[in-house]
This record gives structure tokens, C-alpha cells and sequence, in this order.
């Protein structure tokens, strides 16, 4: 019997397939393209590292999700994607830059974190659970898995009316083992929806690491269980990204149904925040930090085989952090939602639910600041 | 009016063909609803009909037919999804509360779309084909649900959940597909969710019902009338989310006396929320406390005399009907 580790995790990068010298759909993409890879991949990095100082003034009201380390494996996908055509992407927790990529505002995003009246939610979800297929992607819920069948009905739908539009689910090593994970890609790969499904292994869901989560070598190869084809990639080389995602992504447009992606990368930051990695084993997350950081790898792949001068790519650092001040003061200004608001929109009719009796005095009360005394900041 | 009498399972059918027909967003989805035409023949028809474009069988996965339903229902189609029993709706679960209910209201995505099924008991169908689980969703803010007892209001509500912008779970009871019929009104016959039905008017006390039962009231009704003297008014809820309120009040304002009816068990039941609701409404106007004749709190069983113990029956509607008489 075939031993395996129990837990921490290797060098992904010597494992799978990168994009160095393969003749790909990367090849083809302009020189000016690849300098916005760039951006998008240092803007995802850049935001959540403004949104990191922000948690840490007590600005962002709930818990904070990072993708550090991930970020190639989020813009690279999600760049494969044609926003003319409309497609449409639902992303997970670890994909804002994806988000990005397809036109969600680093002002929309802060607001979210900081619960204000004018997020895109209007305060009433977290972080980066928002968007609409007009906009070219779909806010998630929390529970794992369950944008998959919705996203099959999705892309159903373009093939119900002949429409030449793709989509694309990220779920990640942990949500793979849920039901709905399990339903929806079979029922899209029955029904040949033009879905791409990329599993993004980033070796840990919360602190369970992949060894106790399947017992599968790899992800990829569920995809013959459900008939459908599967590739696998170095999540960290934004280049090889893109190329594994395009393909599939031309697959599903030509009419040939799912594909499976399993995106090897690793999660540097705890599940969120408050995680302090405990569970990680030393050394582990340093080795990936120092020899497989994708704004690195990417850095040196520019300036080497690529011929970008560092200026240019500090021209863009420049033009990111200008982007993150100036939408953290228009988020910092924005207004909390009003109280009443919560009962706005439950339905389309009726369009309003009827405030209860004994909360007619709401908006005073939290205009006082009063809270239960149970929260430990009742002010008399 | 039709000329012809049709049955509740026809009405439903009748009303999926006029909606499909009408707008072509609207495509049904389930287990065996194509070729096969649905365990229970509610979508005979419909394939050779409208094509596999529109007439999709899926495979044996509820938690994907409502999330594809979903899906679907944000870009602008309108789904009709079958559970082949309602009991298997409980797989879907996670699915309806988690992800449809709140779509409007944290994402602003419409999902306008049905999730219907047979329901119920008093069909010897054992703990797994005869549930009645609206009680559980009853406590999901964003869903609609409806449970009718006529063939016409089956026809009426079924056009309104399709047309509805939001998610209507429409129950059907199995045990009245083929035994109660009548002339459907003619045209476009819509009732609207979310407003009860007087289905017997009475002076002495009322029963508050829904579905199968609203049938066991009114042959308890009928047999307080002739063997009591008592009357008994009778109210078909129709739609249990919206509930009608003001239809519920009225009914307590006119006897002061009111029993709730339902055949699902009691513990949680929809008739404590009823009763929250007259204690609220009408406090003043009880003469008596308002009292509930539902299922015993069991897994339905099989056996023709296990069944009928645990399910409310006539009898029981008789006896609990002259104790709230005599209060």
C-alpha cells in the first residue's frame, strides 16, 4: 500500500506542468496583456493588504479572507474568460482577483469589508459575495460547493438558447467533498453545459489538509468519473493559468461540455484572519513564500524572457497604489446602511416586510448607541 | 367554464402545458418527467409537446435540479423543478433556505422559479412517500409556499407560482390527484398566492385548514350540521407563505371559535404558528382556546391501521369539533 504524507504539503511547482517554453495560448497574448496580468495580480495583493491594515484599525466589521500566494491562479483564469462574449464566473473566497478581473471595483470591495449602506450588497452580506451575471460574476454563498449546480443552471441556460457564452466555478480541494459539488458537476457534465470547473489545491480547507480530505492522489482525476476531460496546472504560474483555463474555456464554447482544472498553489495566510496556522507544519509556509511566490515568479518572467523593464512594472505598483488610496477614501466616507433597510427586498412582492410592533423607535436607539447589555459595550 | 370535469393531477397539467405555451422561459426539470411523463403522469405530454429542450430529466440529484433551476431563473428563465416525492425535497434543503431564499435579498438575483412535488399521506405510502414537510420552510423568509385542495385552485395557483418573480414551493396531494374533480373557470384562470378560501360558511365555529384535510372538514362539517346542529365554517388557507391573515381573523371575529386542521405532525406544526397568529389578530374575540387536530408526532407508517391511527381522520374533527362547541 501506496504511503502518504499526512499532512503539510511539497513543492507543487515540481509536480505539475508550468508554462515555461510550452507552446500555449499565453504565447499569443500581447505584450501589453501580460504587463495587465501583472496589475491585476498586484492589485489583488495590494487590496488585501490596505484591507489587512483596515482590520487591524477595526474598520472591516467581520472576518477577513486572503489570497496570498493564490493570486496567479485567480487573475490567470479568470482572464481566459471573454468579457464581449459575456461570459460568467462565480468566484470563491480566495478569488477576488478574479473578481477583479472581470470589473469588480476595489472601492466596492472595501465597502463591502467595512458593511457600508452603499456596498454592493447594501451591507447586508460580507466580503466578496457580490455581483450579478450582467456583471460578469456571481456572488457565492458560504456554503462550499453550492455554486456549482448553480452555475451548471447557469450555463444551461446559454445552451438552452443557443448562446455562445461560457462559465467558469472555482471550488477549492476542501469543497470537493460536498454533495453539491459532487451533483452538479455530473448533472452539467450530463447535460454538456459549457462550464469550467477548476478545483483551486491549495493544500488546506480551514486547517484539514487535502491527505483528510480525499483519498484521491489527485483531483484531477475525479474527472473520469464523470466522463468529462481534466487537466491539471501550476496555480502559481499565472501564464499556465490562463493557458490550461483558455483551453477549456475553447472546449465548452465549441459545444464540448465540462472540463475539470485542478490548480496546484498554496494558501500562505490562515483560513481567515484570526488563523494563526497553528496547524501548519514549520517551515512550510516560508518554502513557499521564498521559492514559489507567483508576483515573483511572474516579476522574473517578465523581466527575463519577456523583456519588461523593472520600471515599467514599478510604474504599475505606483498606479495600483494610487487606485487603493484613492478608492479607500471614498470607502472611508461612505454612509452605514440605514436600519430599515434590512426590510427592503425580501421578496419583489411584497417588496417591503412590515417592521415588527416594539421596533418602531429603531433608527433613535442606534443613533444612541445602545446595544444589549450582553455585548459588553451597553454606554447608559 | 370547461364543459369537462378534470382532475386535480389534469389541472396541474393543464396549467404547465397553457404556461410553457404561453411564455417560453417556462421548462420543466425532474427525475423521469420526460419520456416516462412523471411517476405520477403529471408531465405526460409535455415532451412531445415542448421537446428536451424544455422537458429536461435529470439525473437522480435534487440539490442539482434546484441549483440549476436557480441558475437558470438569474438569467431570466423561468423553471418548473420536480421532486418526485416532496419527501426528497429535504435533499435540496441547504439548496432552497441557503441559496434561493436569500438571492433576492443579499445579491439582488432574481429567482423566479417553482419547486413542486406529491405530497402527503392517506395513501398507505410508508415514512418516505407521504410527508408533509412545509412546516420547514415555512421558516425560510424568501420562499412563497402553496398546498391547494381543489382541482381549480391547483390549476389557478399553479399559473401564479410560474408567474410569480420569486421562488413558490407548490405542494400537490398525491391522495386527491385522482379523486376529486371539476369544471376549471374558463380563460386564464390565475389565483392569487397568498389569499385563503371560504369553503363552507358556518356561524358556530371555524376550521382552519389546508390540502387533504380541507376535504375531512368539510365531511365533518357536514355531519356536525346534520347529526349536532352545530355549523362549522370552513377556511382553505391555499397559501401557507403568504399567509392570509386577515381571512384568519375574520373567520375568528365571525364564531369565536376556531379549530386548526393539518395533517402534519404537531410539534412545530403549521397550527402553533396560526394560533401565535389568532392570539395576536384576535385575543378578544375567542370564546374558547383555539384548539388543533393534526398527525400524532411519528414517522408516518405503512399499515392501513397504523396510518390511519397516527393521521387525523373525520372522526376526530367530529369529536374535537363539539368539545370546542360545548367550551
Amino acid at each position: 500500500m501506496a504511503t502518504r504524507p499526512k499532512g503539510g504539503r511539497g513543492a507543487a511547482a515540481q509536480r505539475v506542468s508550468s508554462s515555461e517554453g510550452v507552446g500555449s495560448a499565453a504565447a499569443l497574448l500581447a505584450r501589453d496583456q501580460k504587463i495587465e496580468l501583472y496589475y491585476w495580480m498586484r492589485l489583488t495583493r495590494s487590496l488585501e493588504e490596505r484591507l489587512v491594515n483596515l482590520y487591524r484599525q477595526t474598520k472591516v466589521v467581520g472576518g477577513l479572507f486572503r489570497s496570498l500566494g493564490q493570486e496567479a491562479d485567480a487573475v490567470g483564469s479568470a482572464f481566459a474568460l471573454d468579457k464581449a462574449k459575456g461570459d460568467v464566473l462565480s468566484p470563491l473566497i480566495r478569488n477576488m482577483g478574479a473578481m477583479l478581473v472581470r470589473g469588480a471595483q476595489p472601492t466596492e470591495i472595501i465597502r463591502q469589508y467595512m458593511a457600508k449602506g452603499d456596498s454592493p450588497t447594501r451591507g447586508r452580506e460580507l466580503n466578496i459575495h457580490f455581483g450579478g451575471p450582467e456583471r460578469g460574476f456571481i456572488g457565492q454563498i458560504s456554503h462550499l460547493g453550492d455554486m456549482v449546480p448553480v452555475m451548471a443552471g447557469v450555463t444551461m441556460s446559454f445552451k438552452m438558447r443557443g448562446e455562445d457564452r461560457v462559465g467558469l466555478v472555482y471550488v477549492g480541494d476542501g469543497a470537493t467533498s460536498t454533495g453539491a459539488f459532487h451533483e452538479g458537476i455530473n448533472f452539467a457534465a450530463v447535460q454538456r453545459c459549457p462550464l469550467v470547473v477548476i478545483v483551486e489545491n491549495n493544500g488546506y480547507a480551514y486547517s484539514t489538509p487535502t491527505s483528510k480530505q480525499t483519498a484521491a492522489e489527485r483531483f484531477v482525476d475525479k474527472a473520469a468519473g464523470y466522463g468529462i476531460p481534466g487537466e491539471r496546472s501550476d496555480g502559481n504560474d499565472v501564464l499556465a493559468t490562463y493557458d490550461v483555463t483558455k483551453r477549456a474555456v475553447d472546449r465548452a464554447r465549441r459545444g464540448e461540455g465540462v472540463t475539470l482544472i485542478e490548480l496546484m498553489t498554496y494558501r500562505r495566510k490562515g483560513h481567515a484572519e484570526h488563523d494563526n496556522q497553528s496547524y501548519v507544519p514549520d517551515g512550510e509556509i516560508d518554502r513557499w513564500a521564498k521559492e514559489n511566490d507567483p508576483l515573483d515568479r511572474y516579476v522574473r518572467r517578465l523581466t527575463g524572457d519577456e523583456g519588461v523593464k523593472l520600471a515599467e512594472l514599478e510604474a504599475v505598483d505606483a498606479r495600483v497604489q494610487r487606485e487603493i488610496d484613492e478608492a479607500t477614501d471614498v470607502a472611508e466616507q461612505s454612509p452605514m446602511p440605514e436600519p430599515t433597510d434590512a426590510l427592503v427586498g425580501i421578496y419583489d412582492d411584497p417588496p417591503v416586510t412590515e417592521p415588527l410592533w416594539f421596533r418602531e423607535g429603531v433608527k433613535s436607539a442606534v443613533e444612541k448607541h445602545e446595544r444589549p447589555a450582553g455585548w459588553g459595550t451597553y454606554d447608559a | 367554464m370547461g364543459l369537462e370535469e378534470v382532475t386535480y393531477l389534469e389541472a396541474i397539467r393543464q396549467a404547465l402545458f397553457e404556461e410553457m405555451e404561453r411564455d417560453p422561459n417556462v421548462f420543466c426539470l425532474g427525475e423521469d418527467i420526460g419520456g416516462y411523463g412523471g411517476a405520477f403522469k403529471v408531465t405526460e405530454g409535455l415532451l412531445e409537446k415542448f421537446g428536451e429542450n424544455r422537458v429536461i430529466d435529470t439525473p437522480i440529484s435534487e440539490i442539482a435540479i434546484v441549483g440549476a433551476a436557480a441558475g437558470a431563473a438569474h438569467m431570466g428563465l423561468r423553471p418548473v423543478c420536480e421532486m418526485q416525492f416532496i419527501d426528497f425535497i429535504s435533499c435540496a434543503y441547504d439548496m432552497l433556505t441557503n441559496y434561493v431564499a436569500t438571492a433576492r435579498y443579499r445579491a439582488f438575483l432574481p429567482c423566479p422559479m417553482v419547486v413542486r412535488g406529491p405530497s402527503g399521506g392517506y395513501v398507505r405510502g410508508g415514512p418516505f412517500h407521504s410527508q408533509n414537510p412545509e412546516a420547514a420552510f415555512l421558516h425560510t423568509p424568501g420562499l412563497k409556499i402553496v398546498y391547494p385542495a381543489t382541482a381549480s385552485d391547483a390549476k389557478g395557483l399553479m399559473k401564479a407560482a410560474i408567474r410569480d418573480e420569486d421562488c413558490v414551493l407548490f405542494f400537490e396531494h398525491k391522495y386527491l390527484y385522482r379523486r376529486v374533480k371539476e369544471r376549471m373557470p374558463a380563460g386564464d384562470h390565475v389565483v392569487p398566492i397568498g389569499k385563503a378560501r371560504v369553503a363552507r360558511e358556518g356561524t358556530d365555529l371555524s376550521i382552519i385548514t389546508y390540502a387533504a384535510t380541507v376535504w375531512k372538514a368539510l365531511e365533518a362539517a357536514d355531519k356536525l350540521e346534520a347529526e349536532f346542529g352545530l355549523s362549522a365554517e370552513v377556511i382553505d388557507l391555499r397559501s401557507l407563505l403568504p399567509m392570509d391573515d386577515e381571512a384568519i381573523a375574520a373567520t375568528v371575529k365571525k364564531t369565536n371559535r376556531v379549530m386548526i386542521v393539518h395533517e402534519d405532525t404537531r410539534t412545530g406544526g403549521i397550527a402553533g404558528e396560526i394560533m401565535a397568529r389568532i392570539n395576536e389578530l384576535a385575543f378578544e374575540w375567542l370564546d374558547a382556546p383555539v384548539m388543533r387536530v393534526t398527525a400524532a408526532d411519528v414517522p408516518l407508517p405503512y399499515s392501513p391501521p397504523l396510518e390511519d391511527y397516527v393521521l387525523p381522520q373525520t372522526a376526530d374533527i367530529v369529536m374535537a369539533a363539539r368539545r370546542l362547541a360545548a367550551y
